[in-house]
């Protein structure tokens, strides 16, 4: 059970993005975050495994709070906890198998996994991840060779590879179209069913939260405003979440950043084209 | 989780793909890199004791070095200048006026070598012969073509001049040809058409495509020659690094300490300029 | 490109009349400049014109004393000439060596504060800004002639170089993909290892690789101050007015050049 009470964190700027936030979250529940950009939707998600510092409160997970571990106990609490991000994080240069393997690097020691040399089991688990979310035989591709669909897909098989005891999700689906952003919904919550873990995802689009999420949470300024059903998200509560700005989520997709574009700088002719040369094709499609 | 099939049915083995043909291949790769890493190691071998001495040596060398002595001093009657300030002066003058000479020259054989050497515009035999032109003058090092040149002409900045005329090609008929390769081939049949001779369509088809492109390469190659212009005299083949060579010859270690910092300043100023202005050319 | 900016000005600029006149004015002084600056360049240089005139003849003179290349000396040159190679490789190692704490101070997202990005960036200026041979000069007054002074010229040639590049490598890196490594509980090596190391590789190896190519011609001029390889070699047989020796090394250089740019183009092409 995910337990998290007052959390709060104020940023160095000064910016207080969450504010006295508290809620449980348990069993297989799939738990949707909704707010306008910049309500502290990222920062809540982040602040759960600590790779934002948070300022004030706890997180508990199963009774250890996590927010008074040591560096070394908190890099055990955070093999338990999946995280899917918005742009897939993948590590473009490395191949689709040892993106999922990654996902098992608390476990193994360095040196294995220097070596690409996994335990039999989580190389099995692998494959079998792989081919649930649909993509078999992609094992050698390289990450930057896959469309944003199945990246997201390995950014999740990662997840799941750690066997974890809840998987966060900070807007997996706004770099993706809307109907592969259904797809990888889909997936998200049947990955709660079958793994029976809860799932906390951060999203834009509130038609999307609605279908499939079984509670909803929705954050402003970094207050938690509402916390019910999606049946209980009526116009009402649409207002108070996003007060003055239009409900209905797709209208606002502006916050997604764009892909880099690649540097062209071109200074310096030969040594521009060792990088070229060194690089790989341009990644993002 | 479990996929669409039981667990076992899944490999319990995974092997990262290598860009080789196989990973014996690799491993005979890597294992001869090592092996030529190490045999290079090996044979470089230096003693510890002449390391050591060598670090003395600097220690003392450093000591010899500041302060740098350009020449100059600033006594009661104003301003006194030494002989040694006017030598850097003239040496600096001289290498500049053999960087801006030797780049106009160099671009001049430059431009019909690119052309030859561009696979695009020429048949091949020309092609091949254009190649080859930019691959000698790449290869051999200015200093190497300046050492020679120099008994054929002498010391002085001809030698120099004619050494970075010749490394030119190599730099900017390479590039150029690139470009060239890379022209809007709808242009040069739009010039054709209008029953143009070769000649016509170089200069009315593809010279306005790479012109900027052109002036670019040209002042960066004015860099490139400002820096090798300063250590040419090394060979005595003109400019400041005659003047270095002979303050290290003669033990003066803080004039050779001003030479050096003149260089650097030059070469810096060089580069400021050259990047500036590629960058209101291009 | 100067085409477009033509029909740009046609099409949408309304005074595009003056527009060209401006331009067109700034080119023509432009190159009045250059053409002024270049006979101002060739008057300071004071070259007689006889010596230009002759130089077609002079040129053709050295060549005819130096064909045909001298075949027998071909033996005595392999040794000045793995010296060469081995000058090059153990150079290149030593900048790399030096270099990687160099590009972890000048790269803006890894150097620990203001200070020690200064120190990496003054480091990586001053380096580049001297040449090989002025390094050669220095270090054969400090550790004698020979090829210890070559790879200290080479090293310290490079470091600038290297660093330079694998900075700017390690500022194009993805955190978030860092960071994802650290959230599935890696610890620091396996963060290194997984998030950093794929990201930078390809980009080092080909960087390293350059360098060594182009440290490989620039072994081959070092000898000429008696920092070691070749050219001490190619010095002394100038010396020695031994002309079809010298072009016996001029075609040897010549070869090794080229067959170290074809490593190192493949290297690259290898590495992903
Ligand atoms: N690293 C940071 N430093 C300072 N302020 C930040 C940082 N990250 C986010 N913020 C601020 O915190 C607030 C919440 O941000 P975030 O959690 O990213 O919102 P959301 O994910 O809901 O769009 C915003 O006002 C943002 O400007
Ligand atoms: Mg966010």
């Amino acid at each position: 059970m995910l337990s998290i009470s007052t959390l709060g964190k104020t940023y160095g700027t000064g910016e207080r993005a969450l504010d006295d936030v508290s809620f449980d979250v348990e069993g297989s529940q799939v738990v949707a975050v909704i707010g306008p950009s910049g309500a502290g939707k990222s920062t809540l998600i982040r602040c759960i495994n600590r790779l934002t510092e948070p300022t004030d409160g706890e997180v508990r997970l199963d009774g250890t709070n996590l927010t008074s571990l040591s560096n070394r106990e908190l890099r055990a609490a955070r093999r338990e906890i999946g995280m899917v991000f918005q742009e897939y994080a993948l590590v473009e240069r490395l191949t689709v198998m040892e993106n999922v393997l990654s996902g098992r690097l608390g476990y193994v020691s360095t040196w294995r996994g220097f070596r690409r040399k996994f335990p039999q089991e989580d190389v099995q688990q692998a494959y079998a991840t792989l081919d649930r979310v649909g993509l078999r035989g992609h094992e050698d591709d390289r990450a930057d060779e896959l469309s944003g669909g199945q990246r997201q897909r390995v950014g999740i098989a990662r997840a799941v590879l750690q066997r974890p005891k809840i998987v966060l999700a900070d807007e997996p689906t706004s770099s993706l179209d809307p109907e592969t952003s259904r797809a990888v919904m889909e997936l998200l919550t049947e990955i709660a069913r079958e793994e029976s873990i809860p799932v906390l995802i951060n999203i834009h689009e509130v038609p999307l939260a609605r279908e499939h999420a079984d509670r909803i949470i929705g954050l402003t300024d970094g207050k938690l405003v509402f916390d019910g059903t999606p049946d209980e998200l009526d116009d009402r509560a649409l207002d108070r979440i996003y007060r003055s700005e239009e409900p209905g989520g797709n209208a606002d997709r502006q916050g997604t950043p764009e892909p880099e574009p690649t540097a062209g700088d071109d200074v310096n002719p030969p040594l521009e084209r060792v990088k070229a040369d060194a690089r790989s094709s341009p990644e993002g499609r | 989780m479990t996929g669409t099939r039981p667990i076992d049915a899944y490999e319990t083995e995974w092997r990262r793909p290598t860009v080789f043909a196989s990973h014996r291949t690799k491993w005979i790769v890597y294992g001869l890199g090592i092996a030529f890493l190490a045999w290079n190691v090996w044979e470089a071998r230096v003693s510890l004791e002449r390391f050591v001495y060598g670090l003395g040596q600097g220690a003392v060398l450093l000591e010899g070095m500041v302060p740098p002595d350009f020449g100059v001093s600033v006594t009661a009657n104003g301003i006194e200048t030494e002989r040694s300030f006017w030598r850097i002066y003239e040496g600096m003058v001289e290498t500049l006026a053999m960087s801006i000479v030797a780049t106009v020259a160099g671009v001049a054989i430059s431009v019909p070598v690119a052309v030859m050497a561009a696979e695009n515009l020429v048949p091949r035999p020309v092609y091949y012969v254009g190649r080859a032109i930019v691959s000698v003058t790449r290869a051999m090092h200015e200093l190497i073509v300046g050492i020679v040149l120099v008994v054929g002409f002498g010391f002085g900045a001809l030698a120099g001049v004619l050494a970075l005329v010749f490394a030119t090609p190599g730099f900017f008929a390479k590039l150029l040809a690139e470009d060239l390769e890379d022209i809007d081939p709808a242009q040069l049949d739009a010039v054709r058409s209008t029953g143009a001779g070769p000649l016509s369509v170089l200069v009315y088809g593809v010279l306005p495509q790479v012109l900027p492109r052109m002036i670019g390469l040209t002042i960066y190659r004015w860099d490139i020659n400002l820096r090798a212009s300063t250590i040419l005299g090394i060979v005595g083949a003109g400019g400041i690094g005659a003047t270095l060579n002979t303050a290290f010859n003669t033990y003066e270690y803080d004039y050779a300490m001003a030479i050096l910092l003149a260089i650097i300043a030059l070469v810096v100023l060089g580069e400021i300029i050259s990047a500036y202005t590629r960058r209101r050319v291009q | 490109m100067a085409d477009t900016e033509d029909r740009d000005g046609v099409t949408e600029y309304p005074e595009w009349n003056r527009h060209d006149v401006t331009t067109r004015l700034v080119r023509f002084l432009g190159l009045l400049g250059a053409v002024s600056l270049t006979v101002l360049a060739w008057r300071g240089l004071g070259v007689r014109y006889e010596y230009v005139a002759s130089a077609p003849t002079e040129i053709r003179n050295l060549f005819g004393r130096m064909y045909p290349p001298d075949v027998a000396y071909t033996g005595d040159i392999v040794t000045p000439m793995l010296h060469t190679v081995n000058i090059a490789v153990v150079g290149t190692l030593g900048a790399i060596c030096l270099a990687l704490p160099v590009a972890y101070l000048g790269a803006r997202n890894t150097t620990p504060n203001d200070a020690t990005y200064a120190i990496g960036k003054l480091i990586i200026s001053g380096s580049r800004s001297v040449h090989s041979i002025i390094w050669a000069l220095v270090f054969v007054i400090m550790f004698g002639t020979g090829v210890l002074a070559g790879i200290l010229a080479v090293t310290f040639r490079s470091i600038g170089f290297i660093a330079k590049l694998l900075a700017e490598e390690i500022e194009e890196i993805d955190e978030t993909a860092v960071e994802a490594v650290r959230a599935t509980g890696g610890g620091p090596l396996d963060v290194l290892i997984y998030g950093v190391v794929p990201q930078v590789k390809a980009g080092f190896v080909g960087i390293a690789v350059y360098r060594w190519d182009i440290n490989v011609r620039e072994a081959t001029i070092i000898g000429l101050v008696g920092a070691g390889g070749i050219g001490v070699e190619l010095n002394n047989r100038i010396n020695a007015f031994d002309w079809p020796a010298v072009l016996t090394i001029l075609l040897a250089i010549l070869a090794v050049v080229l067959v170290s740019e074809f490593v190192s183009a493949y290297a690259r092409r290898m590495v992903r």
